[in-house]
């Protein structure tokens, strides 16, 4: 078995001494130091009209984060979570977008500001804000806390709460697949901020130079904590990070989800089919602070309210859009309603939840469960 | 074999075991190694199973985490010990701990093998023993070990650990044993009973010591190219000392240590990292607290001095046979 994957992998190599493998149908395949890097600033796919199934699907999965995200700054201001809290308000398109797209197998990771990306998988609402209200019934059993959860049935790997180290992580993820020879790919989610984290370029040399089936997704929400990006970045255009490296990168409107999955949706298709890494930048906005403890006070309230109205919120052009398709008030409404009774219902949980045994300490440190290494 | 033929032989074997288990790191493929660890291996397995990486010691480990997430075994190499610090992070924050995080869905079964310590006039970036900072970090394994056999045992036990195991290797042992007298003539592996390494698969476990002398005056506790120079100090001075070789330091073979030094009432320890905030000083808090009443002496400590690796005092800073003999002659005073 060994012998004959060895094989295969050698067949795609080309390089004298590294895995790499640069297949002829890709658009990095005339790669030559004096070549030009127009081709790899993409410009974004057309986008294409959602049925009103699709429609009505991102509608809900988006509702359900943000509704989601509200009980969490609820209970977090009544004293139930303590510590850090990430929200994803406002950001709901981008991880709704391309999880429209993914398959069986794929993997998501991402950084700190990670429940909608874990509701985006699948996973299951109580189980999240368990983990938030640090109970036992928690993805994590309460021992990870917000920034921390994971779900293996879901391909969710994180969950991390060292800004950028995921980024490497995801890139180990992609080796995997390729490894392993499937068809799967990684989404790594990383913010503006990060994007300015050394590893991140060590991960882009290397899924570059090797060919790695991963999507680096930029989540631009313009505001690394409370320093700008025009603060913080010499270029702020981070879909360019990628060309020194050869990676293409295309600039998205990530507050509306049918940018987000037509690109995705490309981005797919060129990972999968082996040609390397693709730089997503998601142009996107938080409305909350940073955190919980964050008043924001970097930005003016003009702005926050653009945003926030309903040419730029990401739901609220969902909904326009079904209401102008023919569905009905009340439809919409008990579209709501539904997913109001599925966070009132995780939240109940994530309140009447036991917190973990006190034995729990000592559990999953080391592979020999529950007892100290020395 | 000398270790650095045991260390290789220990990859082959688990490279044709288990096609989950690829290796790779700077110049670790076409050129097999800097010391030679891989020498080979990319013939043998592919360029996809034991590969070159670009010189970033952060993604180097990082993507060996998430491979190891996905259900890979990788076993990469940081070329000298004293670059591992960009990798710290990743280490610290994700190998170590994404086991307790994720409530057990996930962890980083991944070895890091890292030539370390001093001996080679490598100055301060190419000599050091870092060892202390990941002994400190709960979640990781520190294994050391001081001798081809023991060095392809322990690294097939490191591969098929589900946990993060770094792996520390003697560079100065990696051609010959070193008893810290730089004028004496090398002495090649050959001549030595631990030379002598079986071409199969064979485990040590971790957490094991070594019992390398019975002695009845001092237990002295050493890892790595210590053992080689405090025995050599034993010998010497003809103080009946035990020498207890740790293999491993997390886990650590504590029971061996305790029933040691009750035994002999007094305790040397000696490593080549500095001294303040050293294992040594772990290790000291250890035995006295379990063996106050049996202690007849201070606990020694044998170790590199508090400054920075330096180039010109190479056999100044290393601490040799003489502060070996020296601190076990202490022990015998009170």
């Amino acid at each position: 078995m060994a012998t004959s994957r060895e094989t295969a992998a050698n067949k795609r190599s080309s390089s004298k001494s590294g895995p790499a493998r640069r297949t002829s149908g890709g658009a990095k395949k005339a790669a030559t130091p004096d070549q030009g890097q127009s081709d790899l600033i993409r410009k974004p796919p057309e986008i294409a009209k959602f049925t009103t199934e699709e429609d009505s699907q991102a509608y809900r999965d988006m509702l359900l984060i943000r509704r989601f995200e509200e009980k969490a700054g609820q209970l977090y201001g009544r004293g139930l979570i303590g510590g850090f809290c990430h929200l994803y308000i406002g950001q709901e398109a981008v991880v709704t977008g391309v999880q429209m797209v993914l398959k069986e197998g794929d993997q998501v990771i991402t950084a700190y500001r990670d429940h909608g990306h874990m509701l985006a998988t699948g996973m299951d609402p109580k189980g999240v804000m368990a983990e938030l209200t640090g109970r036992r019934g928690g993805y994590s059993k309460g021992k990870g806390g917000s920034m921390h959860m994971f779900s293996r049935d879901k391909h969710f790997y994180g969950g991390h709460g060292i800004v950028g180290a995921q980024v490497s992580l995801g890139t180990g993820l992609a080796f995997a697949n390729r490894y392993r020879g499937n068809d799967n790919l990684c989404c790594t989610y990383f913010g503006d901020g990060a994007a300015n984290q050394g590893q991140v370029y060590e991960s882009f040399n290397m899924a570059s130079l090797w060919d790695l089936p991963v999507i680096y997704i930029i989540e631009n929400n313009q505001y690394a904590m409370g320093t700008s990006v025009t603060r913080s970045s010499a270029e702020t255009h981070f879909n360019q990070r990628g060309v020194s490296f050869r990676i293409p990168g295309m600039e998205v409107d990530g507050m509306d989800v049918r940018a987000v999955k037509a690109a995705a949706e490309e981005a797919a298709e060129f990972v999968r089919g082996g040609n390397g890494p693709i730089i997503l930048e998601m142009k996107t906005y938080r409305y909350r602070g940073h955190s919980m403890s964050d008043p924001a006070k970097y930005r003016s309230k003009e702005e926050v309210d653009k945003m926030k109205d309903r040419e730029h919120d990401p739901i609220e052009r969902v909904k326009a859009r079904l209401i102008d398709g023919g569905m009905s008030e009340e439809d919409v409404k008990a579209i709501d309603k539904e997913i109001r009774g599925v966070i009132n219902e995780a939240a109940e949980f994530a309140q009447n939840d036991p917190e973990p045994d006190p034995s729990e300490l000592w559990t999953d440190i080391y592979a020999e469960d529950g007892s100290e290494a020395a | 074999m000398n270790m650095v033929q045991a260390l290789n032989s220990a990859l082959d074997v688990k490279l044709e075991d288990d096609p989950d288990i690829l290796t790779f790191g700077e110049d670790v493929g076409y050129f097999g190694g800097v010391f030679r660890v891989t020498d080979k291996l990319q013939e043998k397995y592919g360029l996809t199973r034991c590969f070159d990486t670009p010189i970033s010691e952060g993604g180097i480990v990082a993507t060996a985490i998430g491979m190891g997430a996905y259900g890979l075994r990788p076993v990469v190499e940081i070329q000298f010990a004293d670059y591992i610090l960009p990798a710290f992070d990743q280490l610290v924050s994700e190998a170590a701990r994404l086991r307790y995080r994720s409530n057990g869905e996930f962890w980083a079964p991944i070895t890091v093998r890292v030539p370390y310590g001093g001996g080679i006039f490598g100055g301060q970036t190419h000599s050091q023993s870092p060892e202390a900072l990941f002994a400190h970090v709960v979640g990781l394994k520190s294994v050391i070990p001081s001798n081809p056999y023991d060095a392809k045992g322990l690294l097939i036990s490191a591969i098929e650990d589900d946990d993060p195991v770094i792996f520390f290797e003697p560079k100065r042992l990696y051609n010959g044993l070193f008893e810290g007298r730089p004028d004496d003539p090398v002495k090649p592996w050959k001549d030595h009973p631990l030379a002598d390494v079986p071409e199969d698969v064979y485990r040590i476990p971790l957490g094991k010591a070594r019992m390398v002398r019975e002695g009845a005056d001092v237990t002295v506790l050493a890892y790595g190219t210590m053992v080689h120079v405090a025995l050599s100090a034993i010998e010497e001075c003809g103080i009946d000392a035990e020498l207890i070789d740790l293999r491993s330091i997390v886990p650590l073979d504590i029971d061996a240590i305790v029933e040691s030094v009750q035994r002999t009432g007094r305790c040397v320890i000696a490593h080549e990292a500095s001294r303040y905030g050293g294992f040594g000083g772990e290790l000291s808090a250890l035995v006295q607290e379990r063996c106050f009443h049996h202690l007849r002496a201070p606990i020694e400590r044998v170790a590199g001095w508090d400054t920075p690796y330096p180039h010109a005092f190479e056999w100044d800073y290393f601490p040799g046979p003489q502060r070996v003999i020296d601190a076990m002659q202490r022990t015998q005073e009170v």
